[in-house]
């Protein structure tokens, strides 16, 4: 088992490694890509089951056991994201083929997209599975430069300011990690997670309350977390499509387990944490107003990002083990549907010509198929029964009335963002599914990728699509299960024991 | 539709042209912007700086080297010809595409990540080989060594993409800043 906990991240930067060395075959290119991704995702699925099973799965890199050297950890929390976010990886690298395989023909490889894109997941599964704060720090740099490359491909003008921002915030709230690591290190003398834990607990107060705050910064730079959302929703829409549906759905949710795992392992509470209560009502709130207001498509989506990151951030709030586990499973719902939706955009880009929302009407006659693809992701964003959405936010729901006043109050945010959300998503189905259908609007630059213009989709593109809705389904299908998992998953995040002796052996 | 990013054009052209035998072939330069001295220099110690690199790389387990390190110094070796030869002058780094020797060190490093596996050791775990050479009698090698070697390969790769990519437009900068200067 230790050795397969290793090769999540192993094997995409093989694969990585490989498609540069071929970069001039666009076949071996898609084929290692998707065979990678396949087997991590398999994989992943072997470290929830044993994680579930038996226990967290530890390996420690090259024998070094743990306060010393680097311990890869997979438990239920950590299994759960990495399957999900896998799944999540492989249906956009197959959009992403077939999207450039309907542009630019079947022959053309490219030396950046693929090594970057698995370099970005192995990058996502490192900080998944590591058990260091270090790690985690090179983790989030593997997974940002790699994503660097990413959006800033191809450049325009606009598109050069978009990647501008988030490439200056992504490395200020990388120095600001560094520092936070500096300092934690300097306090305890280790940067072992669960080493750390037990340490943690012995310092002054204040000290931890700087420690929290600075790695809560850091993440919250990363989550999107309201006051340090402003740079999402301006760099997002700007990447090509496919690439968007992927930050979407993983970079923002990594950001989330980071500090879900910080924030229980290392700065445990007895009752529910208020700052973080009024961060949630913010981004839920503003999130969704913002996404009222807006004419592009892709903008929209990404306010509607940050607001449901809001809701895991309640259940973070909360923090009681079953708060945390219900923040576990909206995550793993919140990805898979913010991908979704982001494909979906693209897709109807490509019949529009335009992200504009006041530029479009009539796909519902013109593309039954698309209408369908849209209103399940849509439906299950908003939380209507029988969705994903709906369980996971039952169970933030739940965990949150019986908590207490404060928490019941925000509970009563919970539920009028998810109304403001399903207002949102109707404007868009009205503007663009109903009314008269438009002609498509001319594509003004044929160069750029991601203004696309009409273009042909190839069915794989549907295919992906509508295998990521059926991801989102098996989530409220199996919501029992599940429920139960990500509750012990809470339990297990609360309590920290296990997570402990599972890395250290039985000495603390 | 435009074309995406394919790989890259023929590297071989710059690399068979006419070579002289102590001169660098920097034949794209007018003579003006040649340093006879600079490009002598060069070609004497550009082989001995890539073998004090490869020795970096073997004794970084026990002193003060490494693959990181050692990348660094060859991959100067190579920015030294660029300064002394042009864009035009990095043969030996055309030879080979760079991406390829980036990607080719990180396949080294993550096989050899892999490769206890097959001795029934754990990940990244690594032993002390032993063997009596002819020569060199006694030799004993850190398996950590092949790791060393694929960051090797990947620092000097990343040194030779930077100077493809850059370097050209750093000699443009500069034709520009003289020829402004001379009007």
């Amino acid at each position: 088992m230790s050795t397969v906990i290793t090769l999540p991240v192993l094997l995409p930067m093989l694969g990585a490694a490989v498609t540069v060395v071929f970069a001039r075959s666009p076949v071996l290119q898609r084929v290692v890509g998707v065979v990678v991704l396949a087997v991590v995702a398999a994989l992943a699925g072997v470290l929830l089951v044993v994680a579930d099973g038996s226990g967290p799965v530890v390996a420690e890199l090259g024998g070094w056991a743990a306060p010393v050297g680097i311990a890869l950890v997979a438990d239920r929390l950590s299994a759960l994201l990495l399957l999900v976010s896998t799944l999540v990886t492989l249906a956009v690298l197959v959009y992403a083929i077939d999207q450039r395989i309907a542009d630019y023909g079947r022959g053309t490889a490219s030396t950046t997209f693929h090594p970057m894109y698995l370099m970005l997941s192995a990058g996502v599964s490192l900080a998944y599975l590591t058990g260091d704060l270090f790690t985690l720090f090179v983790a989030f740099e593997v997974m940002l430069t790699a994503s660097y490359v990413l959006i800033s491909r191809r450049t325009t003008a606009t598109r050069v300011r978009a990647g501008m921002t988030y490439v200056t915030v992504s490395l200020m709230s990388s120095l600001l990690f560094l520092t936070a690591i500096a300092m934690v290190y300097a306090a305890t003398g280790t940067v072992n997670l669960a080493d750390l834990a037990g340490r943690m607990d012995a310092l002054p107060a204040e000290l931890r309350t700087v420690l929290g705050l600075m790695l809560l910064v850091v993440f919250g730079i990363k989550a999107a977390i309201v006051p340090l959302h402003f740079w999402l929703p301006d760099s997002y829409p700007n990447a090509p499509g496919p690439v968007a549906a992927l930050f979407a759905g993983l970079l923002t949710k990594v950001g989330f387990y980071a500090m879900l795992r910080t924030q229980t392992l290392l700065f445990s509470r007895d009752e529910p944490w208020t700052l973080m209560l009024v961060l949630a009502v913010a981004t839920m709130l503003i999130g969704a107003l913002g996404a009222l207001a807006q004419n592009d498509l892709n903008r929209l989506l990404s306010f509607l990002l940050v607001s449901h990151i809001g809701f895991m951030l309640f259940g973070l709030a909360v923090f009681d083990a079953e708060s945390v586990g219900g923040a576990a499973l909206y995550a793993a719902h919140h990805i898979t549907v913010l991908a979704t939706l982001f494909l979906v955009s693209g897709l109807i880009t490509r019949r529009t010509g335009t992200v504009a929302l006041d530029q479009m009407g009539g796909l519902v006659g013109t593309a039954p198929g698309l209408a369908v693809l849209f209103v399940i992701p849509a439906l299950t964003l908003a939380g209507i029964p029988p969705t994903a959405g709906f369980v996971a936010k039952l169970a933030l729901l739940e965990a949150g009335v019986g908590a207490g006043s404060g928490p019941v109050a925000v509970a009563g945010v919970v539920i009028v963002a998810s109304l403001l959300t399903l207002v949102a998503l109707v404007r868009v189905w009205v503007r663009v599914f109903w009314g008269e259908p438009r002609p498509a609007l001319p594509d003004d630059d044929p160069d750029d990728e991601v203004v696309v213009g009409t273009a042909a989709t190839a069915a794989p593109m549907y295919a992906a699509t509508a295998g990521l809705v059926a991801v989102s389904l098996a989530i409220s299908v199996f919501a029992g299960p599940l429920t139960a998992m990500t509750d012990r998953a809470g339990v297990d995040l609360l309590d920290r024991g296990p997570y402990r002796v599972a890395v250290l052996g039985d000495a603390p | 539709m435009a074309e995406p990013d394919r790989a890259d054009p023929d590297p071989e052209q710059a690399w068979d042209g006419p070579r002289q035998p102590w001169l660098l072939n920097g034949d794209c330069r007018g003579p003006r912007h040649r340093s006879l001295l600079l490009e002598i220099t060069t070609r004497a110690v550009f082989p001995t700086v890539l073998v004090f690199s490869v020795y970096l790389l073997l004794v970084g387990h026990y002193g003060p080297g490494g693959g990181f390190s050692a990348g660094l110094v060859a991959g100067l070796a190579f920015v030294l010809r660029h300064i002394a030869g042009g864009g035009g002058d990095l043969g030996s780094g055309r030879a080979v595409r760079p991406p390829t020797v980036i990607g080719a060190g990180m396949a080294v490093g993550v096989v050899s990540a892999l490769l206890p596996l097959a001795f029934g050791l754990r990940v990244l775990e690594s032993a002390k080989l032993g063997a009596a050479l002819p020569v060199l009698g006694a030799v004993e090698v850190q398996t950590s060594l092949f790791l060393e070697v694929g960051v090797y390969l990947l620092i000097v790769g990343v040194v030779l993409e930077l100077l493809r990519s850059l370097g050209s437009g750093i000699e443009r900068d500069l034709e520009e800043s003289g020829e402004r200067a001379r009007q």
